[in-house]
Order: C-alpha cells, then structure tokens, then sequence
C-alpha cells in the first residue's frame, strides 16, 4: 500500500494502463512537456514519448474527434480536457459521435475513448474554471459518466474506463486532487464501472453526494454521529450514468431518508435524477421527503471569495440539511 | 482533322482497359442505384433519397487509389461512389434505403447514405456536417505512431469547410503530417445555399495556410480526379503529409427527395450541367479511345440495371429487424482488440 493524493493515483492510473497496453495514449493541451496543467501526466511523455502522449492544438472538437478516429484505428487514447468549462466545442463529438458509434453501425464499431475531465470549483476559478457539467452528458444513451472522489477509486476506476470498449467521460474534482490521500494497493485494484459505493454505513438517514461536496457530508456524518447520535449512511454513486440504482435504493430503503448533495446547479442534476429513482422506487420506505442539496441556478462559483462562499453548498448547509431530515 | 495523341492520357496514367471498365462500372452502379431509389421513393416505398447524381466522377476517382479495408475512408451522405468502388453493393444501397435488417451501415438505424462497413474500414457517419475529419485525422495519426503505410481519405461537401472542425482537423493533419487526404467535392449548393454564399475565397488555396498542398480539379472528370488522388495518396503513403483535393462538380439532384429545387436554382442552370455529367463524358472518352464499343457499353449497362433491379426486390422483400433491435445495442459488451 502507498500513500497517494488523488493526482497521484490517476497519474499512476494513466501509467500503469500504458505500460501494460502500447496502444493506451493520452492527448491533450499541456499534458506533454508541461505534463498537464495539474501534473496529472507529469514525467508521461518522458517515459512514452510526445506521440503517445501528445500536446495536442487547442481544439476541444478535434481531441474528442481524433480520438474517436484513433480507437478506430486500434488505439485507446485518454483525451484530456483541461477544464470542463472547456468542453462545450467538444460536445457534438462526445454527444453525438463517440456515444452512438455502436449503436448506428450496428455494432460494428466501438470507440473505446476515455475523457478526463477537471471539474468542480476551487478558489480563484471563477466563471470559466469552476463548474461542474457532469449532468450535461448523463442523459446520453451510449456514454459512460463516472466521478470517482478518492485515490483508491479514481485509480481503478480509470483502469476500468480504459478498458471499457465504451465512450467513459472521467470527471475528476480539482479541489480533491491535493487534498485527499488514502492509501492506494499496489499496482491499483481495478475498480469497475456501474457500482456505487458505501463509505459510511448508518441506520438514520443516507447522503448521496460526489465531489468535495462528499467529502464534507463524510466529515459532517462524524460530526452528527459525535454530537446527535445521528448516523448517516454515505453512498457515493461513482458511477454518474448508468446509475447504480440497486445500492442507492437499498440505502434509502434501509434508512428511509435521503439527502442528495453536489455541487452542481440543482435543477435538472444528476442529484435530480437520483431523488427521482429513490421517490419512485423507495416510495414506501420512505419516512421524509427525499431532499436536495446542490448550487443555486447562477452560472457557477463566482471569482471573489466572499461571493464564492454565498455560491457553495458548504458543510454547514449540509448539517442543517441533515439535521432538518434527522428531525423529520 | 484532329491530329491523333501519342499516348492518350490513361496510358500516360498507366490504367489499362480492364481499370477504365472498372471504374467505369462503379460510377455506372452508383448512378444506376441511385435513379433506382427515386424511383422506389416515387412508388412510396422508400422515405427519404438523398443522391450522389453529378459526382461520381470525384467519388470513384478518389476511392479507387484505396486499398479496401486497408486503408480508411469517412464518406458523408452522398458517397455512394466511394462505398461501392469500395465493396458495397446496390443490395447494400437499397437495404439502407428501405431500412431492412440487413442494411449493412445500421441495420435501419440510420437513414439512408449514412455509410459504415467495419470489412471496408468505412467509418459509420452521422448527419451533422464536418465531424468525420478530427475522426480521420486521429484515424490517420495511428498509422503514423505505428509507422505503417495506411491513408485516410475524408470526404465532404463544400458546405463542411465552413465549420471549425474541417478547419482543426486541416490544422492538425498538417501539425503532424498526417496521411490523409481531404476531398472536397464543390457542388455549388448546400441544400439551397449557393457556393458564392458558403465559400470565401477558394477551398483549394486554403491548404497553404497549413502547409501542405491543395489542389483543384475538374470533379467531372474522373481520370483528372484519380490522377490528382493517386498523387495525393502516393504522398500520403510515403509519409510525406496530407493534401487537400477541391472537386469542382455539380449536384444534379435536388438536396435529397424531400427538397424542391425549384425555389432555388434555375432550370437552364441544371441542364448546363447535365451536358458536363461524368457519366456520359467518361463513356465518350472509353468510345473515343476504343476501350468500349457500344456493344459493350449496352452490354456493361444491361448487365448493371439486372443487378440493380435484383437489388431493389431483394430489399423489397427482406424483413425489417426485431422491432426488439431499436431498443438494444446501445453499450459494447466485450472490448476485445481490433
């Protein structure tokens, strides 16, 4: 086991695919000689060299693009996204190319391409280095949506999303990339696609959250069991589309109450259709409304600080929240 | 009198006469087919005709330089040509057409003219104009990384060098001097909009900017077009970067069947044309060169329309898939390699 940050472990993600697979290669703006604007691909093209890892131009349509035509051709390439805000001009290509390959040939054709893509607000990111656009691509039949939160799973879910014959969009939350570590097993377990998972069983009520919004309902959860006696059961989907339905309704069955929280703009959100599976399904289990917690409908986090803050969800909203549903 | 060439130019191009039959062939099928599907659309029994007429000239010239299922092809909508010099058949034409089971492309997914063929390496396209060149870059740039001698051939109308994918993908090719050939076939018209509207300047010039050559031919004029493209794929082949060919070529058909020409283009305009048709031009050079007498042309054409016809009643009678195929299909299960 090593200690890694979350950067650390998709790094040593990317790395490891590619030294079991020449034809896995990454493409992107700055990963090569910069090693991405993060790092995420530091020391990659010294080791696999500037084809296999490609400063590519700045032209999200043609990275989308040309890695579809590569994985055509018998490659597997890693397109970076250096920040979501940046993918709009690469959407037809995701949306309408990559997602239906398979579907409109037949099954003739498959596009086994990974998207990593830096989401989610940090300080100073302002309009354009700040949103989370997940909800965007998680009602588009033929695509895969994953974003893992911490090391371990970021590692082997990136090794599944190499390996999937399908289209993966990789959301990776920039705020977590420093900030979590955890201890990683060697070489990465790979952690599949389509399952969610459990991080803190409990009896009273269940968060599903993503992001660094899961990181603080987690550090919330601690807080109520200490102080209320609360204990709050955390599910992350991991997997944003398809929904691992099974595990989230369970939870809410078990618990009968459910907050949904991310970061996102709260109309038509993931968070939306994850309430929506839960009110459906869990009806009758149920002993509260299921609730919501995510960002105002305002573009996203805006640059100064203050102004920020009145933008996030924030852990004391996640405690109020929590509390308000415990009382219920 | 007119003074007998030395050498006529398919000996200079070193295209004997079973080639110039060949291809002769592949523009006669794809005309031939296509006249077909407006007839079946007339009958009610296809939805939707969108046509190659006028450019199968540009088409098979093109395609006929690539190795089929070796080398890559992204046709749009109207590359009829390309797909059957390739391999495909009127059956497979006329399948699509009627949105059988056995349409090859999509087994009735898609509408007709959305071309795919994983044996021939034609790349499944979709409706949107332009997305097919990244693709055929990023296909193009893997034979780079492995060093081998495959090409790619791109092809759209003029309308898809408007968009900025035709123009990141003419970037990237020339960044990398990747082995793909763009082929523009310039129909003067994207559905009603005419080229002086559509077109700043010249398709052709544009590929300085981006450091490799750019040539415009006569798209009615298969043996210039094959000239140009055999040249384009040979420097292509030997890793010297991509080329950008301008078709110059006319849509003799309205933009599909559900168009009306008439708001849009004067009747003298399109008869003009008709004169210029590569079909006819090229049975006057095969004539002209004693390649073909009209014995052979009657028989060649004889022999095309049969297959057509047992084309169209095979499609006729093929079954449409379960009505359980709409529902499925949508994620790969197995990623094996290719």
């Amino acid at each position: 086991m090593t200690t890694k940050s979350l950067l650390q472990a998709i790094h040593d993600g990317l790395a490891g695919e590619m030294r079991a697979d020449e034809t896995v290669m990454v493409l992107g703006e700055d990963v090569g000689r910069a090693g991405g604007v993060f790092r995420v691909t530091e020391g990659l093209q010294e080791e696999f060299g500037e084809y296999r890892v490609m400063d590519t131009p700045l032209a999200e349509s043609l990275i989308a693009g040309a890695a579809i035509g590569l994985s055509v051709n018998g490659m597997r390439p890693v397109a970076e996204i250096q920040f979501a805000d940046f993918i709009p001009p690469a959407f037809d290509q995701i949306v309408s190319e990559a997602a239906r390959f398979y579907y409109r040939s037949g099954g003739a054709y498959y596009v086994p391409i990974t998207v990593r893509v830096p989401y989610g607000v940090v300080p100073g990111g302002a309009l354009y280095h700040s949103q989370s656009v997940e909800a965007w691509f998680c009602n588009t039949p033929g695509l895969k949506v994953v974003a893992p939160t911490y090391p371990a799973d970021a590692e082997g879910l990136l090794r599944s999303a190499i390996r999937d014959p399908n289209p993966v969009v990789f959301f990776e939350h920039k705020r977590c990339y420093r900030l979590l570590k955890e201890e990683v097993p060697e070489g990465g377990a790979v952690v599949p696609v389509g399952k969610a998972r459990i991080h803190r069983a409990g009896t009273d009520l269940t968060v599903v959250s993503y992001g660094f919004v899961l990181h603080q309902a987690l550090e919330v959860a601690e807080k109520l069991s200490t102080e209320h006696g609360v204990e709050a059961e955390v599910v992350e989907p991991l997997t944003l589309y398809p929904l691992d339905r099974g595990t989230i309704v369970d939870s809410a069955k078990k618990t009968g109450k459910v907050l949904v929280a991310s970061e996102a703009n709260l109309t038509g959100s993931v968070s939306a259709e994850i309430a929506a599976v839960v009110a459906r399904e869990a009806f009758e289990w149920l002993d509260a409304p299921v609730m919501r917690l995510g960002a105002p409908d305002v573009p996203t986090a805006p640059f100064a600080k203050p102004l920020l803050e009145s933008f996030m969800p924030g852990a004391e909203k996640i405690e109020a929240a929590l509390l308000e549903l415990a009382r219920y | 009198m007119a003074m007998k060439q030395t050498r006529s130019r398919h000996e200079a191009l070193a295209l004997g006469a079973e080639e110039l039959l060949k291809i002769y062939r592949h523009m006669l099928s794809a005309r031939r087919t296509d006249e077909r599907m407006w007839i079946l659309n007339r009958q009610g029994k296809a939805a939707f005709v969108v046509s190659c007429q006028g450019q199968e000239a540009a088409q098979v010239g093109a395609a006929y330089n690539l190795r089929p299922g070796h080398d890559y092809a992204y046709p749009y909508y109207r590359d009829a040509g390309i797909v059957m010099t390739l391999g495909m058949t009127a059956r497979d034409q006329l399948l699509s057409l009627m949105g059988k089971g056995e349409d090859p492309n999509s087994g009735g997914r898609q509408m007709p003219g959305h071309f795919s063929s994983r044996e021939l390496n034609i790349v499944t396209a979709s409706a949107p104009i332009g997305v097919q060149f990244p693709q055929a870059a990023g296909t193009a740039l893997a034979f780079k990384m492995r060093k081998e001698d495959g090409v790619v051939l791109a092809s759209g109308g003029e309308a898809s060098t408007s968009g900025g994918d035709w123009h990141e993908a003419m970037n990237f090719a020339g960044v990398h001097d990747l082995p793909v050939v763009f082929l523009v076939q310039n129909n003067v018209y994207s559905i009603s909009t005419p080229e002086p509207l559509q077109v700043a300047g010249s398709i052709a010039a544009r590929a300085e900017g981006y450091g490799f050559p750019g040539v415009a031919v006569d798209g009615n004029d298969v043996l210039a077009v094959y000239e140009v493209a055999r040249g384009a794929v040979e420097r292509a082949r030997r890793g010297e970067g991509p080329t950008l060919i301008e078709a110059k070529t006319y849509r003799l058909t309205g933009h599909s069947s559900d168009d009306d020409d008439r708001r849009y283009r004067e009747r003298e305009e399109i008869e003009e044309w008709r004169l210029k048709d590569p079909i006819p031009r090229f049975e006057r050079y095969l004539l002209e060169n004693g390649v073909l007498d009209e014995e052979g042309r009657d028989e060649i054409d004889g022999k095309v329309k049969a297959e057509v016809k047992e084309a169209s009643d095979y499609a006729e009678n093929a079954p449409f898939a379960e009505s359980g195929f709409a529902l499925e299909g949508v994620y790969a299960v197995v990623g094996g390699k290719r």
